[in-house]
């Protein structure tokens, strides 16, 4: 799983939101599947669905490693996936969250407490010569975010990956549907 | 269970009775440690074990089962070890698509993780080699666990499932409850494969079918999973288009008729490759495009289109982009298409002319023939004569087995096979030892059938102590071991790409002695080393139905498989036979 960029923002990704049975293994059974057939995964996140019987995992898959036709129809045959959806970004809301303690002597703190001001990102613990900063946002803005912290010296920086969800549209606004998703079909 | 009262009874006991549920009449396994319980309620059960000398054994022969009845094959064993040595069989069978149900016993629950005696992580180690798997933590789970693995590895597209039973699991008393059809389908919400093929895809592929001017039925073993042979039949005599049939899809069409060019590939027919290399329509039935059919992927077939019908999605576009998809039962969607091109027919659809292409395809039968150089007097024998005269003494339906090389690729090209479901082998794994262990399973699947297993020496000695079983458990199989001394598909490989440069692939030719170790194990040994030799051998071995026979066939280690397409080429560059090297330009 090697990518240039590690967040694949810029480059050929997919995201795939996955619907699986909430049972033991089944994040090995997808994770083994993209290992076994060479495809390489940007990021990955999973949680608890709407359902507390299922999990979603949202998956940002890099398109030069396998064409996503082929991802979706591997991952469709494990037992324990339910649906899938394939999120198109311009038509989908993406989110995720960043985590960074940066080392900010008395000079620097207020030029990180500037940017922190202008991406609307939170500071969460202040130490003697560190901060630490969380941003939620579009993965767009975090790249940005990330890039511009990175001319100060970071300790420690986490990012969840991204988790996505389609946009809904006017007319589905009303009705609630869902546009993007597949139904399960072997 | 004529009451009400809920029934307790251990989880080893609904292990055994839920097999029983699920028709199961044979198990082959080996116990140990952590499977122990489920050992104990098998002495009052209907269901008959066979005990097998190593666990890939038990595997093999589950799959051979399979392969003949179309019914999934068991095998019983314990952990750790065990399960490891199941791991070849289970992944010999997810690349074949073989039904199988693999049950490993496991270490108590609160031991798992503890790196406890015979554990090992069996569901993670078999993740990638099953169609599912499950490590069952309740007792009261185990008769869903059964029925959802039988579910699952009978329909769709087949393949093994292994069931991990912890030990306490096992012993764990339970109320005994057997789920329903809606209860099993409740619990797999994304299990759900489909059979009906899209009518739209069917009408277009009907319409190709008629207009095509070359068009060829590319069959796989997709067809004999579906029990497809009679729709094949009906669909090739309807349109009379000639059938090539792949290693996995022998017997699902007779060899014996006019429409069939026999196996396509690397070391296929010149007929069946060249025919599909010049097609422009390859019909795709249950077949998927693996390498050794397809060649270089990107010289292959370049003028064709192609109906892809297979009931796994994701073979669809995999290697070929097919013009019409079709994801589907092979059989229901076959009987489709014929119905659709009835119905195009008889509403005064034409079908083209394609008699200028069959004869061009009857052309290359005719020029090239198999053939072999026969034996000089006083030489070695030649295998394909010796497969030949024992091809030609066998009974009508008799069930071929064998193992992975060269004896494996003349058996498949010098059989004729007109049955469905008389071909066992190894296809997609290339398993060496396979056969015998397969074989016996066969003959378990198949007791009225003569089962010969056709042998290499060097699979011989992989699975060999499984003569033992055979014996013993009085499953009396034939086997035909063609000796030439070496690891004879490698050593040809060194001969033709490594400038004969034989490196670690002479075995020996009298050790071990066939004979001794035949006998050893309570086999009839027979040596032919001479062709007056061979036909005695065969006819004795075909007399005798209460003993398992081996007859070792010293061979000459310098003969070929031909034709062959080396590694990396196109099928165009297919390499005929020596002796038809001057019509090559009539490809």
């Amino acid at each position: 799983m090697t990518a240039i960029n590690p967040h694949g923002t810029s480059l050929n990704h997919g995201i795939l939101s996955v619907l699986v049975q909430n049972r033991p293994g089944v994040l090995a059974r997808v994770a083994s599947l993209f290992a076994r057939r060479g495809y390489n995964i940007f990021s990955l996140a999973v949680a608890p669905a709407e359902d507390d019987a299922q999990s979603r995992i949202t998956i940002v898959v890099d398109l030069e490693s396998a064409p996503l036709e082929q991802m979706v129809k591997q991952l469709f045959k494990l037992v324990d996936v339910v649906k899938i959806s394939e999120l198109d970004p311009r038509r989908s809301i993406e989110r995720e969250l960043l985590l960074a303690t940066i080392r900010a002597d008395a000079g620097q703190r207020s030029e990180i407490v500037e940017l922190v001001k202008i991406f609307e990102a939170k500071i969460l613990a202040v130490g003697a010569d560190a901060l630490t900063v969380s941003l939620e946002g579009h993965p767009d803005k975090l790249d940005d975010f990330e890039e511009l912290l990175g001319s100060y010296a970071i300790v420690e920086l986490q990012r969840t990956g991204r988790v996505a969800l389609p946009k809904l549209d006017r007319s589905s606004r009303l009705r609630g549907a869902n546009p993007n998703q597949k139904g399960k079909v072997g | 269970m004529s009451t009400n009262q809920p029934e307790r009874i251990t989880g080893a006991q609904a292990l055994i009775r839920a097999l029983e549920m699920e028709q199961v009449d044979t198990i082959f396994g080996l116990p140990g440690g952590c499977i122990l319980p489920a050992y104990d309620p098998l002495l009052e059960s209907s269901i008959r074990h066979v005990l097998v000398r190593h666990e890939q054994g038990a595997g093999h022969m589950a799959e051979g089962y399979a392969h003949v009845t179309g019914r999934p094959g068991v095998a019983m064993v314990t952990s750790g070890p065990a399960a490891t040595n199941l791991v070849t069989p289970l992944m010999d069978a997810y690349m074949d698509s073989i039904p199988m149900i693999g049950i490993t016993g496991q270490v108590g629950t609160g031991a798992i993780g503890s790196d406890a005696f015979q554990e090992c992580d069996t569901v993670g180690i078999t993740r990638s080699c099953t169609k599912h798997n499950e490590l069952v933590m309740s007792a009261d789970d185990i008769p869903m666990a059964v029925r959802q693995a039988f579910h699952i590895a009978t329909t769709g597209r087949p393949g093994p499932v292994l069931l991990d039973l912890p030990k306490d699991v096992l012993q764990n008393e339970m109320t005994w409850h057997w789920p329903t059809d809606e209860e099993v389908r409740a619990s797999l919400p994304g299990y759900r494969p489909n059979t009906k093929g899209h009518p739209r895809m069917i009408k277009e592929a009907a319409q190709m079918i008629l207009a095509a001017e070359r068009p060829i039925l590319y069959v796989g073993g997709g067809m004999l999973k579906a029990r497809a042979a009679e729709a094949l039949r009906e669909l090739a005599e309807l349109t009379g288009i000639n059938v090539v049939t792949t290693l996995m899809a022998r017997g699902v069409f007779p060899d014996d008729h006019e429409l069939n060019l026999g196996m396509p590939g690397m070391h296929g027919t010149i007929a069946a490759t060249t025919a599909m290399q010049r097609s422009d329509l390859l019909i795709t039935l249950g077949a998927r495009f693996d390498d050794r059919i397809t060649g270089k992927v990107d010289g292959f077939a370049p003028d064709a289109k192609v109906i892809h019908v297979d009931i796994d999605p994701a073979e669809q576009g995999k290697v070929r982009r097919p013009d019409v998809p079709i994801v589907g039962d092979c059989r229901l969607v076959t009987e489709d298409i014929i119905r659709e091109i009835r119905d195009l027919l008889a509403s005064g659809v034409a079908q083209a002319d394609i008699s200028e292409w069959k004869s061009r395809v009857s052309g290359w039968q005719e020029i090239f023939p198999l053939t072999y150089d026969p034996a000089e007097p006083g030489a070695a024998l030649k295998p394909q004569f010796c497969l030949e005269r024992l091809r030609d003494s066998s009974p009508e339906d008799t069930i071929v087995v064998s193992g992975v090389g060269q004896h494996q690729m003349w058996a498949s090209l010098h059989w004729r096979f007109n049955h469905p479901y008389t071909w066992v082998n190894s296809g997609g794994l290339g398993t060496m030892g396979f056969s015998i262990p397969a074989a016996i399973g066969a003959k378990m699947g198949r007791p009225d059938a003569t089962v010969w297993a056709v042998d290499g020496d060097g699979c011989f000695q992989m699975t060999a102590q499984e003569l033992v079983t055979a014996t013993v458990e009085r499953i009396p199989i034939k086997i035909a071991l063609l000796n030439n001394s070496y690891l004879g598909m490698v050593r040809q490989w060194q001969e033709m790409f490594y400038d004969e440069r034989y490196s670690e692939v002479y075995l020996s030719t009298d050790t071990p002695d066939y004979v001794k170790w035949a006998e050893s194990m309570g086999c009839v040994g027979i040596r032919v080393e001479s062709p007056e030799e061979v036909q005695p051998a065969i006819d004795l071995a075909n007399s005798i139905n209460d003993l398992t026979v081996v007859i070792e066939f010293r061979t000459d280690s310098d003969e070929k498989v031909f034709p062959m397409i080396p590694a990396g080429c196109t099928n165009d560059q297919v390499l005929v036979h020596p002796s038809q090297q001057e019509h090559r330009s009539q490809l």
